[in-house]
């Protein structure tokens, strides 16, 4: 059924009891022409462009829980393009671009709000670091400025601004198309336009190895039987290294938790995303009121969704820095998601081992933004069996080459 | 707050630890191709379960290995160096 103001109105006389389930509930089929790993966002992206864009719809995703339930509904929504090397710049910007016509697009709205990022700078020599991003930003054509500490002040009214405080604002950078989105909506907005196109979204299906022959993927072994297919896209965020030892290939991926917080709602108090670079904490309030608060990755490596207490303490001692008047606040919520980072902490898209096999992975802290492309990237390649251009920069071999994309020297990415 | 091992010293907070890197990846001899030398300072195996792995206790300058559920956080063993 068509989301529309006639059909809302009429579900709703109808008490909202006749509303069909958004994606059908698939079972695995013999074999498929392509097989994704992975109901997170790109997982699912992948399979809704390459139905839609490839014309290719005997496809499936297998999720072993269920979608969305990994870093794509653990996050803290921040959506943003404002990195510093033209490959970076391509890659997220794409997907801005395409989130920007997404709810459209998709029937669903995913409730993006571009209500601006300040990245702000509270010394001279982060001024400087500012101004050379932004300087960036405008040579790679995103829609990026310096914003001095008056303008800064005036966006985030309740900043502290005390003669003693250790963080005054001294201005930082602003990227007005920034913003957040609802995170479980684009995992459901995917999965739904992906099913009606003939997708089957198979949820609770554990893929636990991967058949090669002659050099070649033929297809999966999973907990409701094998399934076939000589297309695989890996998409499995943290769980992708133990994926990819099954066919051999190890990665430059190491995995760390990474932590979440939500406040009690309160009334609008910051109608933008702030991210300070003296405390590392960044935060933005939800449409509901609560503040969404995230920080840096937690420093010992695990595969144990929850996060330790230490990163816990420096991210909320951030947040009391930046607004000691949030002290009175109760936290709600915390959660920790396993996410995968890279040495040059920027995503591993292309080809790996047998012949075939596609990744799409190593998207560390910041993959939600990057759904969109990251979706239309992988399906590119599992169509065509073949780089898209902006893909071929985060391709394995920049290891071997020495081609690195080093984002956490370059635009001062937390890991 | 977890505590781990340092031979030297003795349990202490989890802060005063850095992970170096995974342990059982030994340097190549000779004249490696590019890509075993990239497979040598890169590739990783990230095991979800027991890991060994080397640490340095920052305050008393030790590295160690030291043996980790990485799942459950338990430490399951540290090892000096000698
Ligand atoms: C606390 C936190 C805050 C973050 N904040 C932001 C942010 O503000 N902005 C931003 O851009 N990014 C952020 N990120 C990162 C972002 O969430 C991820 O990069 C992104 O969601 C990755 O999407 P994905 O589809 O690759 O992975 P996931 O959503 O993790 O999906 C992978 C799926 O694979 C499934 N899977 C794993 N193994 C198997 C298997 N063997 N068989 C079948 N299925 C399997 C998992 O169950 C999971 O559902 C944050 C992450 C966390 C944890
Ligand atoms: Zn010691």
């Amino acid at each position: 059924m068509k989301y529309s103001a006639v059909t809302l109105a009429r579900e709703a006389l109808r008490g909202h009891r006749h509303w069909p389930e958004a994606w059908a509930k698939a079972r695995p089929k013999a074999a498929y022409d392509a097989v994704i790993v992975g109901g997170g966002g790109h997982g699912l992206a992948t399979a809704y462009y390459l139905a839609k864009t490839h014309g290719l719809s005997r496809v499936a995703v297998l999720e072993k829980g269920w979608i969305g339930g990994g870093n794509t509904g653990r996050n803290t929504t921040v959506i943003r393009s404002n990195y510093f090397y033209p490959e970076s710049v391509a890659l997220y910007d794409l997907a801005l671009r395409l989130y920007e016509g997404l709810s459209r697009e998709l029937n669903y709205n995913v409730m993006l709000s571009q209500r601006g990022m300040l990245i702000a700078a509270h010394t001279p020599a982060q001024m400087e670091i500012c101004n050379r991003i932004a300087n960036a930003m405008q040579l790679n054509g995103v829609d990026g400025r310096l914003m001095d500490a008056e303008e800064a002040a005036a966006r985030v009214p309740l900043a502290n601004q005390a003669a003693d405080a250790r963080y005054r604002l001294m201005g930082g950078i602003w990227q007005g198309r920034a913003g957040v989105a609802r995170h479980d909506a684009v995992a459901w907005g995917y999965a739904r336009a992906a099913s009606r196109m003939g997708v089957d979204i198979i949820e609770g299906c554990d893929v636990q190895d991967i058949v090669v022959e002659a050099g070649r993927v033929t297809g999966v072994e999973t907990n409701l039987g094998p399934i076939r297919t000589n297309r695989l896209g890996l998409a499995a965020a943290g769980a992708t290294p133990g994926l990819a030892a099954k066919v051999g290939v190890r990665l430059p991926i190491h995995t760390y938790a990474l932590q979440a917080f939500v406040s009690e709602p309160v009334k609008p108090i910051l109608d933008t995303v702030l991210l300070y670079l003296g405390t590392g904490t960044y935060l933005s309030q939800s449409d509901k009121g609560e503040l969404v608060i995230g920080g840096g990755l937690d420093r010992v490596p695990t595969h144990g969704q929850k996060g330790n207490l230490p990163a816990q303490e420096q991210v909320l001692s951030g947040v009391l820095e930046m607004f000691p008047s949030f002290g009175q606040l109760k936290l709600l919520r915390q959660w920790g998601g396993v996410v995968d980072v890279v040495p040059d902490s920027s995503p591993i898209l292309g080809p790996a081992g047998p012949e075939g096999v596609f990744l799409n992975c190593g998207w560390g802290t910041g993959g939600f933004k990057a759904i969109p492309a990251g979706g239309t990237l992988l399906a590119h390649m599992l169509a065509t069996g073949d780089h898209h251009a902006i893909s071929r920069p985060f391709d394995l071999d920049r290891f071997r080459t020495g081609r690195l994309i080093d984002e956490a020297a370059g635009s001062g990415i937390a890991h | 707050m977890q505590r781990f091992p340092c031979p030297f010293c003795g349990p202490r907070a989890e802060t005063e630890f850095h992970f170096a890197v995974e342990a059982g990846h030994p340097r190549p001899d000779g004249a490696p191709s590019d890509a075993d030398w990239a497979a040598y300072l890169y590739d990783v195996d990230a095991p979800k379960g027991p890991a060994r792995e080397m640490w340095l206790h920052v305050t008393c300058g030790t590295y160690f290995l030291m043996t980790r559920d990485t799942q459950t956080r338990e430490i399951l063993g540290a090892e000096d160096l000698g």
